[in-house]
């Protein structure tokens, strides 16, 4: 057996413990991606098979013809994280505090749509909001929807497929960090005269963003990636970029642009993420989650 | 201190009242949560500018009452008046009293300085004018040096003088402080205790305590209320609750104390005769009997009361006596502290300064007599109940 000195076993420890992840994420997460980077500079076609030319047109070309899907895809998104923390909100802050002894049956409810597939669930919400379905009739009814307006294949239709289907990513986080704070501090704010509304905006909100941001971020990345809800809820007018890239790898073949499209979309959501963490104050989010 | 002054002017000036005038009022307040009674009928009167403490051991109601004069619980039954005013349904934001939580309860998210100010700045204060107290404020807990700082930065006492500062800078009618010092280590809370009386005595505000310990109430209150079971058992100064305890749990509970079951015999003059279940006749002073009903009572006196006797020797005349066996003797260096078994079976506390220089006085076995004057024998009710 190999003999080593305590100091050497000591510095080794560490990297035991970390081995495994770092090996994963090399395996899974590097390599892949510079295999992608690779790809996206490469020209060709899927019959010849493709080459590596330094192609730094593919990108430039893939924003100009698919800036529309980009800007649908960020759009959509944003619309549905807002639309998932309003309702989000309200219903961890719920669970948090007001549920008592149902707060558990509470969080089994939210967690309880991933017992069942991604692609199932949108396809019920498909019925749901289909032509001859109930919910449409009696939206026409009211008169909120027209005689031949349509739920089904619309704007409306992704975007609530998106924020159904997210919810819990925005939920989970909010609860854990309204959870967390200690409601004494609530007695305190309103000992110093603060109203339930001002303790809410000045203790309870800002000891909640990590939450809210985690939850955004859980949100948003995966839903600007999505094509599961455009495709099935909506038509080739409500494409995602997500379905681009789905459709250049699967059915096209066109392994470059599609690489350069999944490069483009992660640098915009890097960006996004850095002007979101700067408006919330990443200092307060690291310090307030102590 | 101008601050001191200013303080004082501030919290007198605009009611106008006198001095004596009371600052908070319970009226019959009870206080029940599903099925037991936390606070029980209790009417309170608290001067301005007293440093109250409400003593009793946990679950007595003492922090229940004074979460009802802070509005964080509703009374059941009965009023809380501050000032005069009834604020029995006025939320705590809308109620000119400060508290000091045990937890101390600061944002974790502001600094020292915006934790400070958040009182003022809920009120709308102009911010030079909060700005100055603040820093005024941090200076009487002298604090001003960690004004940038978060809580989770500081020390226990540290946070423990924000939560001070935090609630001293609105300067509220009155202070509430639960259990202030109850997360601290022994030293660090002697240190405080002191503090907090000359803080107290340089802003002139009322300042209520709740505590379960009875030496920290002794040192910091003018005047002391001992909770038990939801009830104020006796209320006044630290040296009457002592030397004039009205029941045996204040007996018990404020130092100890020696109690010798007795029936109450005649009234002779000033003073009441009594005969202890094994026969000793003993005297106490009649306005020294505390509330009772029928003869069955207990006949008490401190421990640094009693001087000890050899068995033989000649009491004082007039003396009370008691005869016994010494158990233990402890040598505590200013004291030395025996416990004595009488005939009749209690086990009672004597302690005898060490000044004849004889730590070994009397030895474990020795026959002794226990004598003290009638005036220093309080009489209180048996209790019925004895905790285990």
């Amino acid at each position: 057996m190999l003999r080593l000195s305590l100091a050497r076993r000591r510095s080794l420890l560490p990297w035991l413990f970390v081995g495994p992840g770092l090996l994963w994420l090399a395996l899974f997460f590097i390599i892949p991606l510079a295999n992608q980077a690779n790809v996206s500079l490469q020209t060709g076609n899927p019959d010849t098979g493709y080459a590596f030319t330094w192609a730094f047109s593919t990108y430039t070309d893939a924003i100009s013809e698919y800036q529309e899907q980009f800007l649908r895809s960020l759009g959509y998104a944003a619309t549905a994280t807002v639309l998932c923390l309003i309702i989000a909100f309200p219903l961890a802050y719920f669970t948090a505090y007001r549920a008592g002894r149902f707060r558990n049956l509470m969080l089994l409810l939210i967690i309880l749509p991933f017992f069942m597939s991604y692609v199932l669930r949108t396809v019920a919400w498909q019925l749901i909001l289909s032509d001859n379905g109930w919910v449409l009739a009696r939206l026409r009814d009211v008169g909120l929807v027209s005689d031949t307006g349509r739920l089904l294949a619309t704007r409306t239709a992704v975007i609530a497929g998106i924020t159904y289907n997210f919810l819990p990513f925005m939920a989970l986080p909010l609860y854990v960090s309204l959870e967390k704070i200690d409601r004494r501090l609530i007695e305190a704010a309103k000992d110093l005269y603060a109203s339930p509304i001002t303790a809410f905006r000045k203790v309870t909100l800002p000891l909640a963003l990590p939450g809210i941001f985690a939850g955004s971020l859980l949100t948003f990345i995966p839903a600007c990636g999505d094509f599961v809800n455009a495709a099935l809820l909506g038509t080739s007018r409500q494409f995602m970029i997500g379905n681009v890239i789905q459709s250049k790898f699967i059915t096209i073949l066109d392994y470059p642009t599609a690489a350069a499209l999944s490069f483009i979309l992660m640098s915009f959501i890097l960006i996004g993420i850095f002007i979101y963490a700067r408006l919330l104050g990443a200092r307060n989010l690291t310090q307030a989650a102590l | 201190m101008t601050d001191a002054e200013q303080a004082q002017r501030e919290s007198t000036e605009p009611a106008g009242l006198g001095p004596a005038e009371s600052d908070i009022c319970l009226q019959g307040v009870s206080k029940r949560f599903a099925g037991t009674t936390a606070v029980d009928d209790l009417d309170l009167e608290i001067e301005r500018g007293a440093f109250f403490a409400l003593l009793g051991p946990s679950g007595c109601g003492k922090t229940t009452t004074l979460r009802m004069i802070g509005g964080f619980e509703a009374p059941t039954e009965g009023r809380v008046l501050l000032g005069g005013e009834d604020v029995t349904d006025r939320p705590p934001y809308k109620r000119d009293v400060n508290t000091v939580f045990q937890s101390y309860a600061l944002f974790p998210h502001l600094t020292v300085e915006r934790n400070v100010a958040f009182g003022l700045e809920r009120r709308k204060l102009d911010k030079a004018e909060i700005a100055r107290r603040v820093q005024e404020t941090l200076e009487l807990v002298q604090l001003e040096a960690l004004a940038g700082r978060k809580p989770a930065q500081l020390s226990g006492g540290q946070q423990q003088r924000v939560a001070l500062a935090r609630a001293l800078v609105n300067r509220p009618r009155a202070l509430l402080l639960d259990e202030p010092l109850g997360a601290l280590d022994l030293r660090l809370r002697k240190q405080l205790q002191i503090e907090l009386k000359r803080i107290q005595q340089d802003v002139g505000i009322t300042f209520v305590h709740v505590t379960h310990d009875q030496e920290e109430a002794m040192t910091m209150a003018d005047r002391i209320a001992v909770m038990h079971k939801g009830r104020i058992e006796q209320a006044g100064g630290a040296a009457e609750l002592y030397e004039r305890p009205r029941t045996a749990f204040v007996a018990n509970f404020l130092g100890v104390s020696n109690l010798v079951d007795a029936r109450l015999g005649e009234r002779d003059g000033e003073l009441v005769t009594l005969e202890t279940h094994d026969g000793a006749r003993l005297r106490a002073p009649a306005d020294r009997v505390g509330p009772h009903d029928g003869q069955a009572v207990q006949v008490g006196v401190r421990p640094e009361k009693v001087r000890l006797l050899r068995d033989g020797v000649a009491p004082p005349e007039d003396a009370n006596l008691l005869r016994g066996t010494i158990v233990v003797a402890s040598f505590l260096g200013v004291s030395i502290q025996y416990l004595v078994r009488t005939k009749g079976g209690e086990e009672l506390t004597v302690v005898v300064q060490n000044t004849e220089g004889e730590p070994d006085a009397f030895t474990v076995g020795s026959e002794v007599q226990l004598a003290w004057p009638p005036r220093h024998t309080f009489v209180v009710a048996k209790e019925t109940h004895h905790e285990a």
